[in-house]
């Protein structure tokens, strides 16, 4: 009972680190970014390359997936993200699904279509016995770095410059452009760092989620669960959903594996009837 | 008094003028029926895409006219093409046709139902219910696998003759002729309700639904009628699809079947009927070609497409297919003609 409540955290915890940069540019442009989970991809392959196959150790492989995954992301933001702003949502999930397309392909053409594993360090396998509960070591690694992620994201939101910034240009960009804040350069690093995150995810989940070139499609869903049931104003809403979403996922598929996932997307729907702007959502109109 | 009348008239007369065939659209089906006889090799593929095009043309209608961003019109297509391939095994109805009206039937009560999930919230929460839904029936005919086949796929269906006269045959002949007439009623049915009232009431309401409620166009009401019809069309071209195939697979609900679908009917433009239908031509041997080419990476060119299409802009895509379309009729004053022949082609949104 306690391990699947633990698994179910350490689970939710990794969808967050995924699904945030997700929410907060959803948040902020008003932005659907379908292609979210090509980044996560990158960064897993990335990691892939790097310990697997260059020896790179497993501790220096996480920041660099990072590193790369924010360069990649800040880069397509200026050079085809940037034309696609003002358009209507319908061309947006066009352009979206047409990257994500293009990125399972590509990643098939490169890397094969079978599945991936990293190789993680020995002193990460095997589990730790609390109180008769039986802990994984990779899982409490993870729910370590994420939860320190966690804290740091929402100290540099609270409290910096920089986030009371974003803050701003969330809550009303035309009031914010004329403060003088540069909303597109506060975007534009928004989106390296969240698609940095992602692909840290990515990097740390190929091991619990796999890694394969389907992964942005297989994955979609359930970064847009944790986004619209969170709501977009705040990285609580969507931290409490990805949590509840990984419990309610692996006690689903603990208790019953017959229903799949059917739980999930009954439980979403229900959630959207229910609230359409998130379980989590400041009651401000939007 | 009076000059309601003749607004009346005026609404009237616009509308008859609209919806009078031009000698454009006749050559269009005359084309399409000598098909039968120009390509008798290619019916296999020829099928395929008159499916696509129907299935095109049935998210066109919530999509170009009312405005809808759906990315769950698979649910529609991928329950009647269940019940009409499970209809069709266990021998309950053998007639094709009552089996597809069935099936059409079926879709739209589901469409009816879900539409009142949609009605709801803003263009993302459309996608994740219209999505959401869709997904949750393909885990449920993926649970019920003794019923539905499961991964495998649902094997062993046998469709009748048509009217208990003509019979499927291996090369798709009869396949072709059945999808292609099918095609062409809904095709009429949605032309008709494009074309009516009820239709330009749904381009206002897709303009601006807080003024079109103003006027009085009661709004959900209208979104939740469209919506149904749309399901039922989209339930009949998943019904052919498992007819002329005799088989039926999970991958009917899946996320790339809306998707692709979207990209069908970028390529045609949104907003006119015929967009679906000449975005499913262009697809099929877009993705027929590629296919060739590539075997195995076509998705690649096919997401390349759709990044240039929104980059380039789909109003200046659909500008050019316009200008054609004027320049093939005609009539002059092409770029005048464009607005007026598009219509809802203009940015939607914002």
């Amino acid at each position: 009972m306690l391990t699947i409540l633990f698994d179910g955290v350490a689970y939710g915890m990794l969808l967050f680190v995924l699904a945030c940069g997700l929410s907060v540019t959803l948040g902020l442009m008003n932005f659907i970014n379908l292609a979210h989970g090509a980044f996560a991809m990158a960064g897993g392959y990335c990691t892939v390359i790097l310990v697997n196959r260059m020896g790179v150790p497993f501790a220096l492989g996480l920041p660099i997936a990072f590193l790369v995954t924010a360069a990649l992301g800040g880069l397509l933001e200026r050079t085809l993200y940037v034309h696609v702003y003002g358009r209507s949502h319908l061309d947006q999930v066009l352009f979206t699904i047409g990257l994500v397309f293009m990125s399972v392909a590509a990643v098939d053409y490169v890397m094969g279509s079978s599945q991936q594993f990293v190789l993680i360090p020995e002193a990460l396998q095997g589990q730790f016995i609390v109180f008769g509960i039986g802990m994984s070591k990779y899982r409490l690694l993870i729910i370590l770095i994420c939860g320190l992620l966690t804290v740091a994201l929402q100290l540099i939101i609270a409290k910096t410059r920089f986030g009371s910034r974003l803050r701003a240009a969330v809550d009303d960009q035309r009031v914010a452009r004329g403060l003088g804040i540069n909303v597109g350069a506060v975007f534009a690093v928004t989106f390296a760092f969240g698609s940095g995150l992602a692909g840290l995810g990515g990097a740390l989940g190929a091991e619990i989620l796999g890694l394969d070139p389907t992964f942005p499609l297989k994955y979609l869903i359930y970064f847009l669960i944790v986004v619209t049931v969170g709501g977009t104003s705040s990285i609580t809403g969507p931290f409490l959903a990805s949590i509840l979403l990984g419990v309610a996922d692996v006690a689903g598929k603990y208790y019953a594996p017959k229903l799949g996932a059917f739980v999930i997307y009954t439980i979403m729907i229900v959630v959207l009837i229910w609230r359409p702007q998130g379980l989590f959502a400041r009651s401000a109109a939007r | 008094m009076s000059a309601m009348v003749a607004a009346t008239d005026d609404v009237a007369a616009f509308l008859a003028r609209r919806a009078r065939w031009s000698p454009l659209e006749i050559a269009f089906w005359v084309f399409a029926f000598a098909t039968i006889w120009l390509f008798p090799g290619k019916h296999l593929i020829l099928t395929e895409t008159a499916i696509l095009a129907l299935f095109a043309l049935s998210l066109d209608l919530i999509l170009g006219y009312a405005g809808i961003i759906s990315l769950g019109q698979a649910a529609f297509f991928g329950l009647a093409g269940y019940f009409s391939g499970l209809v069709a095994k266990y021998g309950i109805i053998d007639e094709p046709v009552i089996a597809l009206l069935l099936s059409g039937l079926v879709a739209a009560a589901l469409g009816f139902v879900t539409s009142f999930l949609v009605l709801r919230g803003s263009d993302l929460t459309r996608l994740m219910v219209t999505l959401g839904v869709a997904l949750m029936l393909g885990e449920l005919a993926n649970r019920y696998s003794n019923l539905t086949g499961g991964a495998d796929g649902l094997q062993g269906v046998i469709v009748g003759p048509i009217f208990g006269m003509f019979r499927f045959d291996m090369f798709g002949h009869t396949g072709y002729v059945y999808c292609l007439v099918v095609l062409f009623i809904c095709f009429l049915i949605a032309r008709r309700i494009v074309y009516s009232p009820f239709g330009l009431s749904l381009r206002s309401l897709k303009g601006n639904p807080l003024r079109a409620s103003a006027i009085g166009i009661p709004v959900n009401r209208r979104l939740v009628a469209v919506y149904t019809a749309s399901a039922g069309i989209a339930g009949i071209a998943g019904a052919l699809l498992t007819q002329t195939t005799a088989f039926c697979s999970l991958d009917v609900f899946s996320l790339e079947r809306s998707a692709d679908l979207l990209l069908v009917l970028i390529i045609g433009g949104t907003g006119y009927l015929y967009g679906g239908l000449i975005g499913a031509v262009i697809y099929k041997f877009l993705q027929d070609w590629l296919a060739s080419l590539t075997p195995q990476y076509w998705q690649f060119w096919i997401g390349l497409v759709l990044v240039v299409i929104v980059l380039v802009g789909r109003e200046r895509v659909n500008g050019w297919v316009a200008a054609v379309r004027g320049s093939i009729s005609r009539r002059g004053g092409r770029f005048v003609r464009r607005p007026a022949a598009l219509g809802g082609a203009a940015p939607d949104g914002k």
